[in-house]
């Protein structure tokens, strides 16, 4: 699939700190792309970069073939992290503005955001101050000021921190909905398991690098590890027995007579080899691949680059 | 383009809808006209009825101190003591007792014995008088005639004729205080607008609202658009107070000065009358407007400076001045969090507008001093020193030099303004300091 946007060696810096270091990144159009990583990762600089807000130090950006430029704004969607309307402007004139903003006409705005209020049946809204609005109800306008341009890429900075359970779950859906009728979401979290959920792709950026990149399943795949979870009947030590140096325990845990076992295959054993050779010593009651989770991945990634960095830092200073 | 016409759009619309704002337009021109009226009917109206006792038992003032339309005098030989219990009974409302020995002076040698305060006129209406006569009897005591005193008084009212590169003379209406009264209400506008911007900047930025619209508008542009609906804004308020003003002064006018405006006809053709004859004119013959010299003063001058004048280039002094600050408000508004926070960085801000404030004060003693061209020259100070200078005649040069410095400075500081506004709006939780805002107009 062709790539919407194409980030290529942009670095930038700020006084004090780098904010991020030569991070190239290809998202692919009608994807969910998840940009992953600890607080002040660089994340936000990076996505203030692809919203045209501040420019990289170096390096460039391709949306859609192009050279990022100020037209493109209209096209992309963001939801900042440090979000907020005007307290004391109504919802209506809010919504109008900001769909002005990012070139609409008045009546295709008004229209659009007939459609909206419909949806989240909130038509009564329209006159209402902000301020009068409850927590939930502003975290829908803000949505909708998002996406009423119909951005082809929507970005979201952290959309579930400060959104209430019902809220997020909205999200998600409208993600996956955009998504089906063609358009690109690219969010950053630290909330892995959002992760697993809905993106395609992910990048995990660490004290302004990349470290990381490619899409959920094959990175999942990458960081298998051959370690399987067993829970058997029968003997604990005819099934050690038979196993001989084909694998190495973890873990295990015996109640009543079900044993729960943590393998890890060796020197080139199959999973299925392993069952053949316990199958004769015990009733198998159930048999998973152990996959690490995304978070396991990042809490990995993320320890291994404080690591090197922190060689790195020692170097340097 | 058509974005900062949304924006100057909005800023317009929500400070309209704003009842403060509106209530302030209408209001304050009511409370400047009120106050005038209300000082004018004050300095009118200090005239109570007054029956006045008087006990002279210095004998000198008889026949001498007189009253005059809303004082009367009654003189008595009455004993003091007596009289003290008795002056309201008869229908006095006070009692003026002189001392024998009043003419040696001293305290305690007069004394006004009353009920209800009559006031400090009536009081040194007395006083000049009683002043008066003892004087001219001290010098009869000396055989001097009082006539060849006062024949030897004269006054003189200084014509000021300022000669211009050309070697052509022009007199100068040399009207200080108007002139200073314009360059303070350039400091208010100023100072006002100017924190209207300041706010409106310090709004988007606690509301969290501005990383989203500058996420489809240039930081710059917004910035530009805030500035400009403001300015728009301003104008509007201003010619709305200028016309409510105007109406309601031309009214007063009408109410309280017509019998002046016609007098001071009178004594205009009077004063040519004199200047062209000379000492010939036969004074005797003409109105005497002695207590209202000081008036007439006022409004001849008022009647000699050129409102059109005044008004364009208030018009842009205003302009370039809030540009010039404004750009800096916002600047600065980008960079607190909180109001709380805001102080330490307006406080620099608003001390060269003070020290423009206080050298339009200078300007109304000693206008052509180098501390005041000065002042109307750096455009820090220009707007306010400059207005302060207008009704003295300035050279078009000075005036050409000052605004185009002003004009090429708001460009600077806009420009300024804008790279440090663009990193401000968007950081949170971090205490500016004016280092910090040093690094920002270096981040690309």
């Amino acid at each position: 699939m062709a790539d919407i946007l194409q980030i290529k060696n942009v670095s930038k810096k700020y006084s004090n700190h780098v904010a991020l270091n030569d991070v190239s990144l290809n998202i692919a159009e009608k994807s969910v792309f998840g940009l992953l990583g600890p607080n002040g990762a660089g994340k936000t600089s990076l996505i203030r970069i692809i919203n045209q807000i501040t420019g990289p130090d170096s390096g460039e950006i391709i949306f859609k073939g192009e050279k990022l430029h100020p037209k493109h704004v209209e096209r992309i969607g963001y939801l900042p992290e440090e979000r907020g309307l005007y307290k004391k402007m109504s919802v209506g004139d809010q919504v109008l503005y900001l769909a002005q903003l990012k070139g609409l006409s008045k009546a295709e705005a008004k229209k659009r955001l007939t459609y909206w209020f419909e949806k989240f049946e909130m038509q009564s809204w329209w006159k209402k101050k902000i301020e009068e609005l409850s927590k939930g109800m502003q975290q829908k306008v803000q949505f909708i000021v998002t996406v009423i341009h119909e951005p082809e890429l929507l970005i979201l900075d952290e959309p579930f921190s400060g959104f209430d359970p019902i809220n997020a779950q909205m999200i998600k859906n409208e993600i996956l909905e955009l998504r089906k009728n063609g358009a690109t979401v690219i969010f950053s979290t630290h909330n892995m398991g959002s992760v697993e959920e809905l993106c395609d792709n992910i990048a995990l950026i660490h004290k302004s690098e990349k470290i990381l990149d490619g899409s959920v399943k094959d990175i999942r795949k990458t960081y298998r590890s051959n370690t399987y979870k067993i829970t058997f009947k029968g003997n604990l030590m005819g099934f050690t027995n038979a196993l001989w140096t084909g694998a190495e325990f973890l873990d295990k845990h015996t109640e009543d007579d079900i044993n729960s076992v943590t393998i890890k295959l060796l020197n080139g054993v199959t999973s299925s080899q392993l069952l053949q050779a316990v199958l004769p010593v015990c009733e198998i009651h159930s048999f998973n691949e152990i996959i690490p989770s995304m978070n396991d991945i990042f809490i990995m990634k993320v320890n291994q680059g404080n690591e090197v960095a922190g060689t790195k830092s020692n170097f340097t200073e | 383009m058509k974005k900062i016409r949304l924006i100057i759009g909005r800023e317009i619309k929500s400070k309209l809808k704003n009842k403060t704002f509106i209530i302030m337009t209408i209001l304050a021109p009511l409370l400047i006209t009120g106050f005038l009226a209300f000082m004018i009917k004050m300095a009118q109206s200090e005239k109570t009825e007054q029956n006045v006792l008087v006990i002279d038992d210095s004998q000198l003032f008889k026949d001498k101190l007189v009253g005059n339309d809303y004082i009367s005098l009654s003189f008595s030989n009455e004993k003091l003591e007596k009289a003290v219990g008795e002056f309201t009974d008869k229908g006095y409302s006070c009692l003026l007792w002189i001392s024998p020995t009043v003419i040696e002076g001293g305290a305690g040698a007069t004394k006004l014995f009353y009920k209800k305060s009559p006031g400090f006129a009536f009081q040194t209406y007395v006083k000049d008088q009683m002043e008066r006569i003892i004087y001219e009897n001290k010098l009869k005591a000396n055989n001097i005639d009082p006539n060849i005193i006062s024949n030897s008084k004269a006054s003189i009212k200084i014509i000021l004729e300022k000669v211009n590169d050309q070697g052509s003379t022009q007199e100068q209406a040399s009207f200080g205080l108007f002139g200073f009264l314009t360059g303070a209400l350039m400091f208010m506008f100023i100072l006002m607008y100017g924190m209207m911007v300041f706010r409106s900047v310090m709004e988007e930025k606690t509301n969290r609202i501005v990383e989203v619209i500058v996420s489809s508008v240039k930081p710059f542009e917004l910035m530009l658009g805030k500035i400009i609906g403001v300015a728009i804004l301003g104008t509007i308020q201003f010619l709305i107070m200028g016309l409510i003003t105007f109406i309601l002064t031309t009214a007063l006018s009408a109410l309280f000065l017509k019998d002046a405006s016609a007098q001071l006809k009178v004594f205009q053709s009077q004063q040519e009358m004199v200047k062209k004859n000379g000492t010939n004119v036969n004074f005797n013959d003409l109105e005497k407007f002695d207590d209202k010299l000081e008036m007439f003063d006022l409004l001849q001058k008022i009647q000699k400076i050129d409102f059109a004048e005044v008004f364009i280039c208030f018009i842009l002094y205003f302009i370039g001045g809030y540009l010039f600050y404004s750009s800096i408000m916002a600047a600065i508004g980008s960079a607190v969090d909180s109001e709380a926070d805001s102080q330490q960085f307006i406080t620099p801000v608003m001390i060269p507008l003070m020290v423009g404030y206080f050298i339009a004060t200078k300007t109304i003693m000693d206008p052509d001093s180098s501390t005041v061209f000065w002042g109307s020259i750096i455009p820090f100070t220009s707007p306010i020193v400059m207005m302060s200078r207008i009704t003295n005649g300035v050279p078009m040069w000075e005036l050409v030099l000052s605004l185009g410095i002003l004009f090429v400075s708001f460009v600077f500081t806009t420009w300024l303004a804008g790279k440090i506004y663009r990193t401000g709006i968007l950081m949170y939780g971090k205490k500016t300091s004016w280092r910090e805002i040093g690094k920002w107009l270096f981040y690309k």
